[in-house]
């Protein structure tokens, strides 16, 4: 038997343990600050809470503050975004994974969305606002050209200045990279094996991708669509660069209208020194998690009924 | 219209042609070379697969038998870099051709995965699959031309009282017959497998075989296979695979039994592969 | 009797063939389709580059009635003082450094426990902890910023005040922290993923040869899972360095060269956010400041994604 030089097997016994012990005290250090984050904000706000809080306006006095106007206006911003970023967010996918040869340009595409999704958001925050609010500068200082009716709801001014749409659109920029990639990891979960079973009946690529890829990528996909949109949810800085007006006293009716956003009222608020005013934020704080929280289990829901076994 | 005229409809005349002998060929290889990229997978193959008889191709691991299948139907059109040359047709039609219209050729010779690969489906809704890529048919004739697809697979029986339920729901025997129904719905002329049994258990596997014995009066059947004896079981003609060449074709029992090449005859015999 | 393989052909033969001509150019037109969502992005990349190249480039070299800054003093100033009724300074060293502090002290926190907690939930937990756990992870990873905002205002900095006096109503390490709670869950779910992708059979070679979890842990799995972990590090940086709402509101806005992470410090993202928040001019020097700082931020991101995207490259562990 050879001299080799070994660790005795106690130390490593005991290296183990200790290692153990040192990862149990790190998940229960991050388990423990998370729920100190929720029990402040909860205890800080949720004496603010009544259905008054979700049915007024934001107000002077935080007595009779409430979030109707950031409530209405998320939710049309949101709707706006997943419009615009799902779609165009799944058809790139699909594209890369599904159609695109390998070379050098998608190479350069990949390289593009990975980039992306680095990107802050307040960046994409002022290219919203040169793009969407100001089309870079066209027609500065004249007025906007009017299309439509006020009325309706599709009212459209050209440039969008800074109502919904332009803040929708701002948002779609920030979570499309999410939308791209969630996608693009479900479609390649589909085994390949359906995919040469259905090119063997001779189906056509397209076909192919809208009768089996797509529907076995779904749940993924909504997945992703709804991580992304939690994200889209919480982003204040991109609307406060676009220019959303600080107070907001009432709920969007068109695409041009002026909004606010959830996080936006929290900012507000908390930005002024009052003692109440912190405590309408965590209220608002409150509404804003519960939303997530409905969103997070509505995709554990959909989840849960679409996925069907692929094997 | 081309596509059913090209069809063996007559039953009776398959047995014309005693079992073994070449009659009316239905594929037809001459010097055909494949590649993968710089790879000679395939090197001056000639091979006639006579029609309404089942043709083994056999031969140890890596010798070119999968990818010579998958040509026929041109599936290695998906794979990057895969290019042939020489001679490939199918009733006198180039299968290399690029004016082919790809989609049409894999509607008349269908394939058979390794792994039965049903869509997460209805068993009804995969059956229907590739007649609904090609013609529009009323309910009736849809649902009839499932039934007969179904009994052609000899799987009618099992599944008629749940043709809705989910494909995945089957055992993998029958879903590999589910797959072998789900190919015959198109009209084929040609039926390709590669290595169908080898993902099953022995019950199952001879369930297949004996299907593809019944199944040779209606179509052409080339079979990919590493199991010897099953291509003795099963097939009418065998060919000899090594190293991307083709060592010897011929009746499966003067193949097996009195091999010309003293390659084939160490294969067979199991000296090695 | 006619077999069933007659009849299925018969019958298949009933039905009317779907016209190629038709099908075909739905093809086309979809594949354009959707080649033109994909180029999106490279414009998305060029419009971010084109804007605030442009505007950068104005504030460097002037506007009609104002000089430029020039690119020089702007890259190594030391003093950021642009809205100083006299003298204005725009050397952006100051914001660079509080961001890199506030980044550092995220990092410090949120990689060495957001990794230890990963390896803990893919090699230790039982199944049904680590579902919990995942899920609670996904719930965090999008609670809004302003909430960190909140939580290092509200609770951060009255204990670290607690702690000691040194600390004033608005410092960096208040952020830092912070901003590190907020890059944990992305650090732990991403190297949690990477270290679940390692093939159970390598944990098997392992502890086959003798080798305690431990062992198998941090010897095997850790550094077969390596770019994956680098690539989940790097991004919660990216993260971190982008973070606006949570230093906007704790970290205190003033532009200074220090590492002390008791003093108040301003952040590039901090800045831009002052100048919208603000009432700066359109066309102003301090309006055009922010767009050089979105610049140096876009870069300062741009080369670490691309760091990121090269050590994945050259490190992946193929397993099959």
């Amino acid at each position: 038997m050879t001299d080799v030089p070994h660790v005795p097997v106690g130390r490593r016994i005991l290296a183990n343990r200790l290692f153990l012990a040192v990862c149990v005290f790190c998940t229960g250090l991050a388990v423990c600050v998370l729920a100190v984050l929720i029990v402040s904000i909860v205890m800080d706000g949720v004496h603010r809470l009544s259905p008054d809080f979700i049915a007024n306006f934001a107000s002077r006095k935080p007595q009779e503050a409430g979030i109707r106007a950031p409530l209405v206006g998320s939710i049309w911003v949101c709707a706006i975004c997943a419009l615009t970023a799902l779609p165009i967010g799944v058809g790139t996918a699909i594209y890369l994974e599904e159609f695109a040869k390998r070379g050098k340009f998608t190479e350069f595409i990949r390289i593009n969305i990975s980039n992306l999704s680095g990107v802050p958001s307040v960046v994409y925050g002022i290219i919203g606002l040169t793009a969407f609010s100001r089309f870079f500068g066209w027609r500065a200082g004249a007025a906007p050209i009017a299309l439509g009716n006020p009325d309706s709801m599709l009212y459209l001014q050209l440039p969008f200045g800074s109502g919904v749409l332009a803040g929708g659109l701002t948002l779609a920029l920030v979570v499309l990279p999410i939308v791209i990639v969630a996608s693009q990891e479900a479609i390649r979960a589909v085994p390949n094996s359906l995919r040469q079973g259905s090119l063997a009946l001779g189906s056509t690529r397209w076909q192919m991708v809208s009768q089996i890829t797509l529907p076995a990528s779904l749940p993924m996909i909504m997945t992703g669509a709804i991580l992304a949109m939690s994200r889209a949810i919480g982003e204040a800085a991109p609307i406060l660069v676009l220019g959303a007006p600080l107070l907001v006293l009432e709920t969007p009716t068109n695409l041009m209208s002026d909004f606010t956003v959830l996080p936006m009222q929290v900012f507000n608020w908390m930005k002024r020194s009052k003692a109440s005013f912190q405590e309408i934020a965590a209220a608002a704080i409150i509404v804003q998690l519960a939303v997530l929280m409905s969103f997070n289990a509505f995709a554990i829901l959909v989840r849960q009924r679409l996925q069907t076994p692929l094997q | 219209m081309t596509m059913m005229s090209s069809m063996q409809t007559n039953p009776a005349s398959a047995t014309a042609a005693p079992p073994g002998d070449a009659g009316p060929i239905s594929i037809r290889a001459a010097a055909f070379d494949g590649f993968y990229g710089a790879f000679q997978a395939l090197k001056g193959i000639s091979l006639d697969i006579p029609r309404n008889q089942v043709t083994a191709f056999i031969g140890p691991s890596g010798c070119g038998k999968s990818t010579f299948l998958r040509w026929m139907n041109r599936m290695n059109d998906t794979i990057p870099g895969a290019r042939a040359s020489g001679t490939l047709t199918l009733d006198g039609e180039d299968i290399l051709a690029r004016s082919l219209d790809v989609v049409d050729l894999r509607r008349r010779v269908g394939m058979v995965f390794q792994r039965p690969n049903p869509f997460p489906k209805s068993i009804f809704d995969n059956v229907a699959f590739g007649p609904r890529l090609h013609w529009r048919h009323s309910r009736a004739d849809l649902e009839d031309l499932v039934e007969q697809s179904l009994r052609s697979a000899a799987l009618w029986n099992e599944v008629k009282d749940r043709l809705h339920a989910s494909a995945l729901g089957l055992s993998g025997g029958q879903q590999q017959r589910l797959c072998i129904a789900r190919a015959i719905a198109g009209g084929p002329e040609v039926l390709l497998m590669d290595e169908p049994c080898s993902a099953l258990d022995p019950k199952s596997t001879a369930s297949v075989e004996e299907l593809i014995r019944q199944l040779r009066t209606a179509y052409t059947i080339v079979i990919v296979t590493h199991n010897m004896q099953q291509a003795s079981r099963v097939s009418d003609r065998t060919a000899f695979f090594f190293e991307g060449s083709l060592i010897e074709s011929g009746p499966t029992e003067t193949l097996f039994t009195n091999p010309k090449s003293k390659q084939t005859e160490d294969y067979v015999t199991g000296r090695f592969g | 009797m006619v077999s069933p393989a007659v009849a299925a052909s018969t019958a298949a033969s009933r039905g009317t063939p779907i016209p190629r001509a038709a099908r075909d150019r739905s093809e086309v037109l979809v594949k354009t389709v959707l080649l033109s969502f994909s180029l999106l992005s490279i414009v998305t990349t060029f419009s971010i580059v084109a804007v605030l190249g442009f505007e950068a480039w104005r504030f460097f070299t002037g506007f009609p009635d104002t000089p430029g800054i020039g690119i020089i003093p702007f890259l190594t100033g030391t003093e950021w003082n642009p809205l100083l009724g006299g003298e204005q300074k725009f050397g952006v060293l100051p914001l660079v450094c509080g961001t890199l502090l506030v980044t550092f002290i995220a990092g410090a926190i949120a990689l060495p426990i957001g990794l230890i907690t990963a390896i803990f939930l893919s090699e230790y937990a039982p199944s049904r902890l680590r579902i919990v756990l995942k899920s609670l992870l996904e719930i965090l990873a999008g609670v809004p910023t302003v909430v960190y905002g909140f939580f290092a205002v509200a609770i951060i900095t009255p204990a670290l005040q607690r702690f000691s006096d040194a600390f004033g109503t608005f410092n960096a390490l208040s952020a830092g922290i912070a901003v590190g709670i907020m890059i944990l869950p992305v650090v732990c779910s991403l190297s949690e993923d990477a270290l679940r992708a390692v093939p159970q059979s390598l944990r098997d070679g392992s502890s086959a040869l003798g080798g305690t979890k431990f062992d198998t842990s941090v010897k095997v799995v850790l550094p077969a899972a390596l770019s994956g972990i680098m690539a989940s590090f790097l991004l919660a940086l990216t993260r971190a360095i982008g973070e606006t709402m949570i230093v906007a509101l704790a970290a205190g806005g003033l532009a200074q060269m220090t590492l002390n992470p008791t003093n108040p410090v301003q952040t590039m993202t901090g800045w831009i956010v002052d100048i919208f928040f603000g009432d700066a001019q359109a066309n102003s020097v301090e309006y055009a400041s922010s767009y050089a700082v979105a610049a140096t931020l876009f870069l300062m991101t741009l080369v670490l994604t691309l760091v990121g995207t090269a050590i994945l490259k050259r490190f992946r562990e193929e397993y099959e």
